[in-house]
């Protein structure tokens, strides 16, 4: 038995490294892309167009990923990707996770009339399909960055509200908080100091799997035209680009496709490790 | 005077259902007072109701509650939440939820000294550090930087003892402080709870469903079923001849500490049946 929990308790800490390394990775691609770029990412090079990886046959050095039907350098373009796709990530994921979780709490803590306005919302925004929502809402928002973290915000507070309010819920009738209230706590130092802690690490989860989540609805706005001006590269611009040349150059899918697909993993794996890291029993 | 009276209290559910009938009963300052009931005999809603932490479902309907020849229900909810603040403290039932798991020990109980004193935080620490020592907890630095799932059932349930003594209330609810424990802790545990209740000269009303332990730590006690007073009395008077048919049940149900495996009655159906019909009628009349 002691084997087994140590095996359980060593799996996350490999969890984390891989996906916070990969993140880790991103960032500083995000930070430094105008210095590492080898191109321009908007140069287009006709006489250069849909050249292969290094491995392939008929690769030109210049361009180590290659390049799309255009003869932009794939390379360069997923770097400058990667900063929309993590500013994205951070500013929509924080702002979703701040109003759901704070509604959450409210609705779970406070109870009454709060929860009744809060979990009526919830119960209707549960009605609307997320990704027509989003095309709706950047429709009449126009498309640009702000818009589409608006839209994000919009669309995924209830993800945390749902979940915030009914741990708060259920750590509200526990008699650590009826000792407090005896004390003379009052309400909002009790949601902060006694009910948020035990909230936290489920918060942490959800925050970086929404994330992740406002990385593939970023992606999904971008292929369907209506996230940034087109002359900006985004991952999702890119597969849209690429899906269009997948018998000639699979290449231009398949890397933006690849770095989506390992970013989003990475979000809620580094999720569901810090979420241990949070929690004083599972540590 | 008493230092806690309680006449007539009446709670409902939201729907009307009683779940305390007009109970009455006082505890004298630093007198130990047992409350003794089947579960869900309303034990703990007294309690409750006593510190202002009634469930939402639940509604106080009538009656007074004298803290410190106070009434409390006259008061302003905030000047009511600092008198009960300041004057009680609670031990739960539960020590696997008393604590909060999240939170080191040491900051807990010092919230209690910063909330009910106004106390500065290394004054706080100090006395907590004392506290610990004094509910005989050894290596209290160590256990102050604890999480509580670090902590054994008996050092927890020493920690609340430790809490709830902290800001020197002199009434104390302690809601079956030792159900959840083994028998050997238990009995540290009951010594524990008499030696700080002398020490502090407290008055305490100790909840429990297990007449076993009511002559070891009270000297009065009141028998509770179904929300009513059963019987109020005096606990030697109570083991030489309790005066009502269910308490006389209840108490050959209990195992003796002289012979732990003596053969036990359960109490009858038809004790059940009488102490029911009792209720009815006291309902009718409550509610006619
Ligand atoms: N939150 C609640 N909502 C509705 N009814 C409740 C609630 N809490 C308790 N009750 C009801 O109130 C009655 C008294 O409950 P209480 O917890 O006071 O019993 P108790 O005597 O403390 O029992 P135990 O020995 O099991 O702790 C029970 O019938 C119970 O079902
Ligand atoms: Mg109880």
């Amino acid at each position: 038995m002691p084997d087994a929990r140590g095996q359980i308790r060593r799996l996350p800490g490999l969890r984390l490294w891989l996906s916070g390394g990969w993140l880790l990775l991103l960032v500083l691609a995000a930070i430094f892309a105008p210095m590492i770029s080898p191109h321009d990412p908007l140069e287009q090079d006709l006489f250069a167009a849909r050249l292969p990886p290094f491995w392939e046959q008929g690769a030109d050095p210049a361009y180590l990923l290659g390049t799309d039907s255009l003869g932009r350098d794939l390379l360069s373009r997923m770097l400058y990707g990667a900063r929309l796709a993590l500013t994205v990530a951070l500013v929509a994921g924080t702002l979703t996770c701040l109003v759901g979780a704070t509604l959450g709490l409210i609705a779970g803590y406070y109870r009454g009339w709060a929860d009744l306005v809060i979990s009526r919302l919830v119960d209707i925004w549960m009605a609307f399909p997320p990704v027509l929502f989003a095309i709706l809402l950047i429709a009449v928002l126009g498309t640009g960055l702000t818009s589409i973290i608006i839209a994000i915000v919009v669309i995924d507070w209830t993800r945390f509200s749902r979940v915030v309010r009914a741990e708060a819920m259920s750590q509200g009738a526990m008699d650590y908080v009826a000792s407090a209230q005896v004390a003379g706590r009052s309400r909002l130092g009790i949601a902060l100091a006694e009910i948020l802690p035990n909230v936290l690490p489920t918060i942490v989860a959800l925050l970086t799997l929404e994330m992740g989540i406002a990385v593939i609805v970023e992606a999904i706005l971008s292929f369907v035209n209506l996230s940034i001006s087109t002359d900006q590269p985004t991952w999702g611009g890119m597969i849209a680009e690429g899906r269009t040349s997948i018998y000639q150059a699979w290449w231009v899918l398949v890397f933006p496709l690849f770095a989506l697909f390992l970013t989003v993993l990475s979000f809620s794996q580094l999720g569901e490790g810090l979420k241990d890291y949070f929690d004083p029993v599972l540590r | 005077m008493s230092y806690l009276a309680i006449k007539d209290l009446t709670v409902r559910l939201k729907n009307g259902v009683p779940l305390l009938r007009k109970v009455s009963l006082e505890v004298e300052a630093g007198e130990v007072r047992a409350l003794v009931g089947e579960s869900g005999a309303g034990k703990s809603m007294i309690g409750k109701a006593v510190l202002g932490i009634l469930p939402r479902a639940a509604r106080l309907t009538g009656g007074k509650i004298l803290l410190d020849g106070e009434d409390l229900l006259t008061l302003p909810p905030k000047a009511r939440r600092e008198r009960i603040g300041a004057k009680a403290a609670l031990i739960p039932q539960d020590p696997l939820t008393a604590l909060n798991p999240s939170r080191r020990i040491g900051p807990q109980i010092i919230d209690r000294l910063v909330d009910i004193l106004g106390w500065k935080r290394p004054k706080a620490e100090a006395r907590a550090l004392e506290l610990l020592d004094e509910v005989h907890i050894q290596d209290p630095g160590r256990v102050m930087k604890s999480y509580p799932h670090e902590l054994s059932g008996g050092m927890r349930q020493r920690i609340l003892i430790a809490s709830a003594f902290a800001a020197e209330p002199k009434l104390i609810i302690a809601d079956e402080p030792t159900t959840a424990l083994d028998v050997t802790v238990q009995k540290q545990i009951l010594k524990l709870i008499r030696e700080m209740q002398e020490r502090h000269q407290t008055a305490l009303l100790f909840v429990t469903h297990d007449l076993g332990v009511v002559s070891k730590v009270s000297q009065t006690l009141t028998v509770l079923y179904a929300g009513k007073v059963i019987e109020d009395t005096n606990v030697r008077a109570f083991f030489e001849a309790p005066a009502h048919a269910y308490s006389q049940a209840l108490l050959a149900a209990t195992p003796k500490y002289t012979d732990p495996d003596g053969s036990l009655m359960p109490v009858p159906e038809s004790i059940i049946t009488a102490v029911e019909q009792e209720v009815a009628a006291f309902d009718a009349q409550l509610n006619g």
